[in-house]
């Protein structure tokens, strides 16, 4: 399924840097020893900025819930009707939570509650891109 | 006058325990104006937002009774909910010449168009009329003015609705990035797996809302001002929900409200003065205003339910009350996957977390005990968010015709529109 190009900027560019090293990273606070996803400049729990530093996660975690699109907005998608969007808490916090597509479910077939372990996968521009796979 | 500015933050009470509202019954409703409802802008100026909000403006005051010149404040939503006008299709003659009276109406608009001399004080409410409302009752009880008109214009232009701009690109920027690379964006999937969650959690699934849903149109038809009543008075049956088409599963078409070009106009003053008007007065109770951000990317039902539940607590310890003494429950439904966690968030009748589609499965009719959201809300007349103000209005007045409950309507609530944030009214038909 393609997907749009993320816009690298200051904030996410080691976010996008290690993915293209097939590596996940989470920005974490060491004031409140948190991690916080999406990116953002400062934490939003503390608000300190120079507290953020970039840590490499397992990559694992759970299905929680999912929805199955069948009328998406964005262009890129329409042509893929209907697919999975999945929601995974991640092992190292599952407070944070992240959106996948889940390649390789059948549609509609999200077993909640399954492990999942991250992938990346190229965009147009060839920005890897983090994606999951269910556990078998 | 400069430019009308959004309100400040100080007029909105938006903390938990902040006890009663220092204005309690000291505001009131008593008139309301609606224009007609269209699906969508033909293009004519007749029939343009800003030509429908005179028309629900001068509704407003005739149902009072008072007069233009007894109007000292103008309080809006500046901006519609559908896309804008221009720049790509050319604006009109003036006062069609900008985005202003035509993808939505500001209250400098209205009161230039209207030809209000009097007014002292105008501001904007974004987002919805409950926003505006609140502003309105927080200003009158503060003394910025004493005899208000509150607009909203909501509008549709022709073609598809909210497909321009990034959702549509090849790029994403921003804070979307994290939702667009998955298909996420605009709050739609969120609304659908919530509410997966919430089936999961509870035992429950999507088709167990047919009977909500099927009532919302049914008091939908009893509301004459509304889009379905005026254009399309056919119900909406079980069948017809359970064949509609998905949109996120599971939220289908049918819980999604349609997008209509209409406007309705409240007419909000001080309790004093409201004796002296042509309608009962409605006292203001309480207004209450919520904004919670999640997490991380998804909103978890936890948070749905956290934050619902101080929203509720909110409301009725401002306005004085218990769960037990509030009739009339008219939250927002223009995604019916909501309504749930509002209901049991405010505990109407008694509904406790889980149980509201079993609440669903008995009797919420207008004529039952247990008239659930009387006004229909935007699935029964179509995408404004306004019709739970104008039927809570009109209940406790005594006046909502076919729609008037049979149950005890001395208070009631209106208000939403989103779990995360949105902003509420309790009114009573009494000051005390």
């Amino acid at each position: 399924m393609p997907k749009p190009a993320p816009t690298v900027d200051e904030v996410t560019k080691p976010f996008w840097d290690a993915c293209n090293q097939r590596k996940l990273t989470v920005q974490h606070c060491s004031n409140c020893n948190r991690f916080q996803y999406p990116p953002e400049k400062t934490c939003a729990n503390c608000g300190n900025e120079k507290s953020l530093t970039w840590r490499e996660v397992s990559g694992r975690g759970t299905i929680i819930t999912y929805t199955v699109m069948h009328d998406v907005r964005q262009r890129t998608f329409q042509a893929d009707q209907p697919f999975n969007i999945a929601v995974i808490a991640l092992e190292d916090d599952p407070a944070v939570k992240v959106f996948s597509n889940l390649p390789g479910t059948p549609v509609d077939k999200v077993p909640v509650g399954a492990r999942v372990k991250v992938e990346f996968q190229a965009v147009h521009t060839g920005q890897l891109v983090p994606e999951w796979r269910v556990v078998s | 006058m400069a430019p009308t500015q959004n309100a400040p933050a100080s007029v909105y009470r938006r903390k938990d325990k902040l006890g009663v509202w220092e204005h309690r019954g000291k505001v009131a409703a008593v008139g309301v104006g609606h224009s007609p409802a269209d699906r969508r802008w033909d293009g004519t100026l007749e029939t343009s937002l800003g030509a429908y909000s005179l028309i629900a403006a001068q509704k407003a005051l005739d149902d009072a009774g008072v007069k233009k010149e007894q109007i000292d404040g103008v309080v809006a939503v500046p901006t519609g909910l559908g896309d804008a006008w221009g720049p790509e299709r050319p604006y009109f003659a003036p006062p069609y010449d900008s985005e202003d009276g035509l993808s939505g109406v500001s209250a400098d608009w209205l009161v230039k168009n209207l030809g209000l001399k009097n007014v002292k004080w105008t501001s904007h409410g974004p987002g919805c009329i409950s926003n505006a409302m609140n502003v309105a009752a927080q200003g009158i009880g503060d003394g910025m003015a004493h005899t208000v008109l509150v607009l909203r214009a909501t509008g549709n232009n022709p073609g598809r609705y909210h497909q321009s701009g990034t959702p549509t690109a090849d790029f994403t920027k921003g804070p979307q990035t994290w939702e667009a690379l998955y298909g996420w964006p605009g709050g739609i999937p969120q609304f659908g797996a919530g509410f997966e969650e919430y089936c999961r959690k509870y035992g429950t699934n999507h088709d167990r809302l047919a009977p909500f849903v099927v009532n919302l149109r049914r008091n939908g038809l009893m509301m004459p001002e509304g889009y379905y009543s005026q254009h399309r008075p056919d119900p909406l049956t079980v069948e017809d929900y359970l064949a509609s088409r998905w949109i996120s599963k599971p939220m289908g078409i049918n819980d999604c409200d349609m997008p209509i070009q209409a406007v309705a106009c409240y007419l909000v003053t001080t309790a004093e003065r409201a004796k002296d008007m042509k309608q009962k007065p409605v006292y203001i109770l309480n207004h209450g205003t919520w904004a919670s951000k999640a997490r991380s990317v998804y909103q978890t039902l936890a948070e749905t339910e956290e934050w619902t539940d101080s929203m509720a607590h909110m409301m009725y310890e401002g306005a004085g009350i218990a769960p037990k003494d509030l009739d009339i429950f008219n939250a927002y439904d223009g995604f019916t996957l909501f309504t749930q966690y509002f209901l049991e968030a405010f505990q109407w009748h008694g509904v406790k977390r889980g149980e509201a589609h079993d609440f669903y499965a008995g009797d919420i009719s207008v004529e039952g005990p247990h008239p659930l959201l009387p006004s229909g809300g935007n699935n029964g007349s179509g995408r404004s968010r306004y019709w739970h103000y104008t039927d809570t209005i009109q209940q406790l007045q005594g006046r909502a015709g076919k729609r008037q409950v049979n149950i005890k309507a001395e208070t009631g609530l209106a208000g939403g529109p989103l779990p995360a944030s949105g902003n509420w009214m309790m009114f009573s038909n009494s000051p005390d």
